[in-house]
C-alpha cells in the first residue's frame, strides 16, 4: 500500500505472522508512526490495502478493527477514574457493565494496580499510568496490538519493566511495537521491521537483522 | 489527504441544521426588512441625526475607554499587590451586569441627586446633567474601560518575559521600557480593542434609551424603537434597522478580522516578572489610577445595593414575577445556546477542514443586533399574529441567537483540543455517539460549557432590547419593569429590583460558571 501526504511518501508491502511481538524501528520522519495509523484505521491508504487474515480492513473504523493501541500519550481519560478506565476496553459503553468493571479490576490486579481502582489518571505514576492502559489492552478483544513508542516516557528500568509485563501478557498477540532504542527490539522481538524514508522493509528476525544490518540500517544504528 | 471522514452523527447532523437556520433567520429577518423598508422615502434629518449620533458617541466611547486603560492596563501589568486578581476577575464583571443596574448606578453617582452633584453644590459649584452625549459616553465608558484595560492587559502579558529580564538586564528605563516593548505592542493592540467598543456601542439601546433621548441624543437603535412603539410606523423602523444591521455588519467583520482576542483569556492573572515597576514615584502614580479606577467601577454598583438592598422585602408582586419570568427566559435561552453551540461544535469537529463554515454562520450573529433581529421578526409576526403575545419566545430566540458567538468562541477550540488528545483513543476503543459525548466530551467541556452557559445566563437575564420592543404590559421581564419603575419615579422600587436584578445575573453566572468548575476533574 502507499500513502502521501504532504510531500511524504510510505510505501508498505509485507505481512507479519503473529502471535508474538514485531519492533518497528528506523529513524525519525521515515514513516513508522504512519505505519500504525494506517494498520488502525487513523488513515486511509491511497493505493492498496491492509489485510488481516483475509479480512480487508479499509472499510472497518478503527474500533471496529481487531487492533488495540496504546500511544505515546493520552491513554487514559483524565477524568475517568481508573477502573472506569480499564473497563471501556471491554464495554465502551456510558457506563460500563458490571462483569467489564469485574474484568477490569482483574486485568489491574495482573498489572499489579489492585488498589488503584479508583483513583484518577493524574494521582498514577507514569509508570501506574502505562500498566492501567496495558490492563485495558488485555480487555480487548483484539487479536492485534498496536504500541507507538508507548513507553518512551518512562526511565530505562521501567520501560524493561513494562516490557517485560508485555511479552507475558499479550503473548497470544500480534504486537506491533514502535521503539527508537533498538535495544527494546532486541529484548522482546523476535522480528523487526526497518522502515526509513518512507519505505518499509519487510520483517525479518531481530537478532539475524542486527547481526548483519543492511547499509541504511547500519547508519541508523551508529 | 488520507484521514478518516469521521461520522457526522445525529448531534452532528443537528448543528449543521443550526448552522444553517442561523444565517436563514438572520436573513429573513433583513429580507423582511428591506420588503417593509422598499417604501421608504429615504432618509430624514433625524436618521442623519441619530446616524451621526450613534457614531459620534461610539467614537468618542471608545477613544476614552482605550486612552484611559492604556495607563490603568500599564499599572496592573507592572505592580503587584494583594487582591490585583480579584480586580482583575472584577474588570469582567461590567461584561456581565444589567445595562438598567449599571445605568442606575451612574444616576445615583452622577445623576441630579447623585453623590457628585451633592459634592459640587456642598463646594458652591453649579451642578452637571448625566443626560444626553456625556451621559451617553459616560456609561459607555463604564462598561468598556474595563473590557479595554483587560484586552490590553493581555497584551502586556502576551510579551515574553524574557523581554523585560533582558531590558532589566541592560539597565532600561521605564520610558525606553515603553519604547521598545510596550510601544510596538499597543500599536497591535489598540486598534482592535478601539473597535471593539466601537463596534459595542454603535449597538447600545438601554443605556441611549435612559440616558438619551430627543433629536440630539438618539441612536439609531433608539430611534427603531421609538419608531415602532411610540410611532408604529414599521417602515421607518425598518429602514433604520436596515442602516443600523449595514453598520453592525461591516464593523463586526472588521473587528473579527483585527481582534486576536476577546479579553476573557484565562491566565491574566500570571505572574510576569518585572523590573522597572519599583522605582521613583512609580508606584504611587500607579497606586493611584487602580483606586482611581476600582473607585469608578466600584462606586456605582456600591450606591444600587446600599440603595436598593433593604428595598428587596417590600417588592410588590408583580416584580417578583418579572423576576421569576427573566429567570425563566435566561434558563431557555442558555438551554437553547448551549444546544446550538455544542452541536455545531460537533459538526465543526466532524466535518474537520471542511466544518469551518459552521462555525462562521454561528458567528454571522455578532452583525446582527437584537434590536434589528426583533425588528425583523417583529415584522414577520405582525401580519399574523399580536406580536406582544410572543415577546418572552422572541426574547428567548434572539438571546440565544445573538450570545451564540461567544459560546462557539469558548467551545470550539475546546472540543476540537479533546478531539486532537483523546480522539484516537476513542476511535481505537469504538466510542461513537452517545457515549463518546457522554464520556469524553461532556467532562472535557464542563468549564467552557459552564462558562458560556454563565455568560448567556447573564446576559439573557439583564438583557433589555428586543424585549422592549415586543413589550406586553403583562409580561414584562425584570429589567423592563425595573425601566417602567424608573419611568413613573418610584425609584426605591426600581432600586430594590436593580439590586434584585444584579443578584440574579450574577448567580445564575455563579451556578453555571463555579458549578462546572466544582465538578471538574
Amino acid at each position: 500500500m502507499t500513502l502521501t501526504r504532504e510531500g511524504f511518501q510510505l510505501r508498505a508491502n509485507c505481512a507479519v505472522m503473529g502471535p508474538g511481538i514485531t519492533a518497528v524501528i528506523g529513524p525519525s520522519g521515515g514513516g513508522k508512526s504512519t505505519l500504525l495509523s494506517l494498520i488502525g484505521g487513523f488513515e486511509f491508504p491511497d493505493e492498496g490495502a491492509v489485510f488481516w487474515g483475509d479480512q480487508d480492513l479499509r472499510p472497518l473504523a478503527p474500533g471496529d478493527r481487531p487492533v488495540a493501541v496504546l500511544f505515546q500519550d493520552n491513554n487514559l481519560f483524565p477524568h475517568l477514574d481508573v477502573l472506569t478506565n480499564v473497563a471501556l476496553g471491554a464495554s465502551p459503553l456510558a457506563r460500563p457493565s458490571d462483569v467489564a468493571r469485574t474484568r477490569a479490576g482483574e486485568a489491574l490486579a495482573l498489572v499489579g494496580l489492585t488498589g488503584y481502582e479508583t483513583r484518577l489518571p493524574g494521582a498514577l505514576s507514569g509508570g501506574q499510568q502505562s500498566r492501567a492502559a496495558l490492563a485495558r489492552i488485555l480487555l480487548t478483544d483484539r487479536a492485534v496490538v498496536l504500541m507507538d513508542e508507548a513507553f518512551s516516557a518512562l526511565g530505562p528500568a521501567l520501560r524493561v519493566e513494562m516490557l517485560g509485563l508485555v511479552a507475558e501478557l499479550l503473548s497470544e498477540r500480534t504486537v506491533l511495537m514502535v521503539t527508537h532504542d533498538p535495544e527494546d527490539a532486541r529484548r522482546v522481538a523476535g522480528q523487526t521491521i526497518f522502515v526509513e524514508a518512507g519505505k518499509v522493509h519487510p520483517p525479518a528476525p531481530t537478532d539475524a537483522l542486527f547481526a548483519d544490518p543492511q547499509k541504511a540500517l547500519s547508519d541508523y544504528l551508529a | 489527504m488520507a484521514d478518516r471522514a469521521q461520522p457526522i452523527g445525529p448531534g452532528g447532523v443537528a448543528g449543521i441544521a443550526a448552522a444553517v437556520a442561523i444565517p436563514f433567520l438572520i436573513l429573513l429577518t433583513t429580507g423582511a426588512i428591506v420588503w417593509v423598508s422598499e417604501s421608504g422615502a429615504g432618509l430624514a434629518p433625524s436618521d442623519w441625526a441619530a446616524i451621526r449620533f450613534t457614531l459620534s458617541q461610539a467614537a468618542l466611547s471608545a477613544l476614552f475607554s482605550v486612552v484611559l486603560a492604556v495607563p490603568v492596563a500599564r499599572a496592573l501589568a507592572r505592580q503587584r499587590f494583594p487582591g490585583r486578581g480579584v480586580l482583575v476577575t472584577l474588570l469582567g464583571a461590567p461584561f456581565l451586569l444589567p445595562v438598567i443596574v449599571a445605568v442606575f448606578g451612574l444616576l445615583a453617582v452622577f445623576g441630579r441627586a447623585g453623590i457628585v452633584n451633592a459634592a459640587l453644590s456642598f463646594v458652591g459649584l453649579p451642578e452637571v446633567s448625566i443626560y444626553g452625549l456625556h451621559g451617553v459616553v459616560l456609561a459607555h465608558v463604564f462598561f468598556n474601560l474595563p473590557l479595554a484595560t483587560r484586552l490590553i492587559l493581555q497584551g502586556w502579558q502576551d510579551i515574553p518575559a524574557e523581554r523585560y529580564r533582558l531590558a532589566a538586564s541592560l539597565g532600561m528605563t521605564a520610558r525606553a521600557v515603553n519604547r521598545h516593548l510596550e510601544r510596538p505592542m499597543l500599536w497591535q493592540v489598540l486598534p482592535g480593542a478601539a473597535l471593539v467598543i466601537f463596534v459595542l456601542c454603535t449597538t447600545s439601546f438601554a443605556v441611549a434609551l435612559i440616558l438619551g433621548g430627543g433629536p440630539r441624543a438618539t441612536t439609531v437603535e433608539l430611534a427603531i424603537y421609538q419608531a415602532l412603539r411610540f410611532e408604529f410606523d414599521l417602515t421607518r423602523a425598518a429602514f433604520l434597522s436596515l442602516i443600523q444591521l449595514g453598520m453592525t455588519a461591516a464593523l463586526a467583520l472588521l473587528a473579527y478580522r483585527l481582534v486576536r482576542n476577546t479579553g476573557f483569556d484565562p491566565g491574566l492573572d500570571r505572574r510576569v516578572m518585572r523590573w522597572d515597576g519599583g522605582k521613583g514615584i512609580l508606584p504611587y502614580l500607579d497606586g493611584v489610577l487602580i483606586a482611581a479606577v476600582t473607585v469608578f467601577l466600584l462606586l456605582p454598583i456600591l450606591a444600587v445595593v446600599f440603595r436598593g438592598a433593604p428595598e428587596i422585602a417590600g417588592l410588590p408582586s408583580q416584580v417578583w414575577a418579572s423576576a421569576l419570568r427573566s429567570v425563566v427566559v435566561a434558563l431557555v435561552s442558555t438551554v437553547l445556546v448551549t444546544v446550538l453551540a455544542l452541536t455545531m461544535a460537533l459538526a465543526v469537529v466532524r466535518l474537520g477542514r471542511h466544518g469551518g463554515w459552521v462555525e462562521t454562520a454561528g458567528l454571522l450573529a455578532v452583525a446582527a443586533s437584537p434590536l434589528v433581529l426583533g425588528t425583523g421578526l417583529f415584522v414577520l409576526i405582525h401580519p399574523w399574529a399580536n406580536p406582544e403575545g410572543l415577546a418572552l419566545p422572541v426574547t428567548i430566540l434572539v438571546n440565544a441567537v445573538v450570545t451564540l458567538p461567544f459560546a462557539l468562541r469558548a467551545i470550539v477550540p475546546a472540543y476540537r483540543a479533546v478531539e486532537a488528545d483523546f480522539g484516537r483513543l476513542a476511535d481505537s476503543l469504538g466510542m461513537t455517539g452517545w457515549v463518546r459525548l457522554r464520556l469524553v466530551v461532556l467532562p472535557r467541556l464542563r468549564r467552557p460549557l459552564g462558562f458560556s452557559a454563565g455568560l448567556a445566563a447573564a446576559l439573557s437575564m439583564g438583557d433589555l432590547g428586543v424585549i422592549a420592543l415586543f413589550a406586553d404590559p403583562d409580561a414584562a421581564t425584570l429589567p423592563l419593569q425595573i425601566y417602567r419603575l424608573m419611568g413613573s419615579y418610584r425609584m426605591d422600587e426600581a432600586s430594590g429590583a436593580a439590586v434584585l436584578l444584579l443578584g440574579l445575573s450574577f448567580a445564575l453566572f455563579w451556578v453555571f460558571d463555579r458549578g462546572a468548575r466544582g465538578a471538574e476533574v
